[in-house]
């Protein structure tokens, strides 16, 4: 009887090792099966639904399917990096410039923009305005609360250049709080906490919950924010990457985003560049 | 690899702790004597609420922080406290999670053992208060398992305290938001680090117990 347990037992670790080898070689292989890309991707483009809006057109057009995974710009070229993604569409122009210097994408193209707004409480201290110097120092100077995304986001990396281009430390304002969380939930705190923060545009449109938020700043040159999308080196899908990128900076799908929101917003979210 | 064991993240991990030990403590409070009620009381509707404390014991975490958000928001029943985004909101949140959970089992516990000793303590001429004291010293070994079980959910649990504390860095941010948002960073070998720190702990605090657990019964035992 005890010897057989001792064999069920040995049977049993055999058995958990193997699975652990399999699920170790797993995400190497997922990313080779014919016919699917994995696009890495920002929070910003996925909740704002511009990618259901245009993805299945490209799915149409090229015979391609696209996974698509939606994580802040710096955890989506760490998936590039990694090699658990083939394309990239992320919006932090000096990492980007960076990830291809270091050899992990060939090049990088403009796709579109759009641009970041300074949102706040309607009432308070600050009223709309288009000067976005301003508008920092004054939160900094009059220690207004201040939600940062904190995440090492595309927001949060340019949130950190323009307190950085007023060579001023932000966490030297009391209230300035960092949530570590995605756009949507950062918003959600601010409006519950009558705060500022920095949102892009589209997330804030289609943002449900706004309390008692406004814009507060926009309209500034320096509030623009460009997308780039990469072919990540390493694919095992060079063809389907390549169609991606081919595909989105292609006049019909540059059209294609230009018409994204106009119905639901009535204005447009992204502007293509390419 | 330990420059990363610096003030910021002892701060989270003294958070941490603060906040599962407050609400395994509420939760412990609450819990037991609504167990041992359950199991002592017998009426209509019984079977019902004993059903609702079973479903009670698998609610998602984020639907018991989306709940919690909703009474705390500004606009909320009771947003006037300013409770959301506090170690307070985390802990009622947890509340809500591990009070279920430790009722729970301590009422299938008792349901097993109960009768014999009430029935012990009744020949013996205990007072109602008596028998509630002699039947959570017999249970001991039951409420000790309830214990570290909400202990443990406590730890580990992420979507409810994501939702209700916010991940305020220096504020609220505990262990595993802290790892989640690393995740989100794409930091994966410090998210494992912390990750990794935070079952030490979770060792440590069992290891406590257990000797604790061993040496109260050893004392029981000399009487």
């Amino acid at each position: 009887m005890k010897k057989k347990n001792a064999l069920s037992l040995i049977v049993l670790v055999i058995l958990c090792i193997c699975l652990m080898a399999l699920a170790a070689c797993g995400p190497g292989g997922s990313g080779s099966s014919g016919g699917t890309i994995t696009l890495a991707t920002t929070t910003s483009t996925d909740d704002s639904g511009l990618l259901d809006f245009i993805l299945p057109v490209f799915t149409d057009e090229t015979g391609w399917d696209v996974q698509v995974i939606s994580v802040g710009t710096g955890a989506a070229l760490q998936l590039g990096r990694d090699g658990e993604a083939d394309v990239l569409l992320v919006h932090a122009r000096s990492q980007e410039d960076q990830f291809v210097a270091d050899g992990f994408a060939e090049s990088r193209h403009d796709v579109m923009y759009n641009d970041f707004i300074i949102v706040g409480p309607d009432g308070g201290a600050l009223s709309h305005n288009n000067d976005i110097d301003k508008t920092f120092s004054d939160i900094l100077t009059q220690n207004l609360p201040f939600i940062s995304r904190g995440d090492e986001s595309g927001t949060h990396t340019r949130e950190l250049q323009l307190w950085d281009s007023l060579g001023v430390n932000p966490e030297d304002n009391e209230n300035y709080l960092e949530s570590g969380q995605g756009m949507g939930a950062t918003l959600g705190m601010a409006a519950e906490m009558n705060a500022y923060t920095l949102s892009d545009r589209g997330t804030w449109l289609s943002y449900a919950n706004k309390g008692d938020l406004i814009i507060i700043c926009e309209g500034s040159p320096r509030l623009l924010n460009p997308y780039g999308v990469m072919v990540v080196s390493t694919t095992l899908v060079p063809a389907g990457a390549q169609a991606f990128v081919d595909w989105i900076i292609s006049p019909a799908a540059q059209e294609l985003i230009a018409s994204f929101g106009i119905e639901d917003f009535g204005q447009p979210l992204f502007f293509p560049d390419a | 690899m330990f420059e990363l064991l610096d003030r910021e993240t002892l701060g989270i991990i003294i958070l941490t702790l603060q906040m599962t030990l407050l609400s395994t403590a509420i939760s412990l409070v609450l819990g037991v004597p609504l167990g041992l009620w359950l199991d002592r009381v017998n009426f209509k509707g019984k079977s019902i609420l004993v059903l609702i404390n079973r479903t009670l014991m698998a609610s998602p975490p984020v639907v018991i922080g989306l709940v919690v958000y909703l009474l705390l928001m500004r606009n909320g029943p009771f947003g006037s406290l300013g409770w959301l985004f506090t170690l307070q909101a985390m802990v009622i949140a947890q509340v809500l999670l591990l009070t279920p959970i430790i009722c729970g089992i301590v009422y299938t516990a008792s349901q097993r053992s109960s009768s014999h000793i009430r029935s012990f303590a009744v020949t013996m001429g205990a007072t109602k208060w008596q028998t509630q004291v002699l039947l959570i010293k017999e249970l001991g070994n039951e409420i000790y398992f309830a214990a570290i079980t909400g202990f443990g959910r406590a730890m580990s649990e992420v979507g409810a305290i994501m939702i209700v504390g916010g991940n305020i860095r220096y504020h609220t941010r505990v262990m595993t938001t802290t790892i989640s948002l690393l995740r989100n960073r794409g930091e994966i070998n410090q998210a494992i680090f912390l990750g990794a720190i935070l079952m030490l702990i979770a060792l440590a605090i069992q290891i406590i117990a257990g000797i604790l657990r061993k040496r109260e019964r050893r004392t029981d035992e000399n009487y």
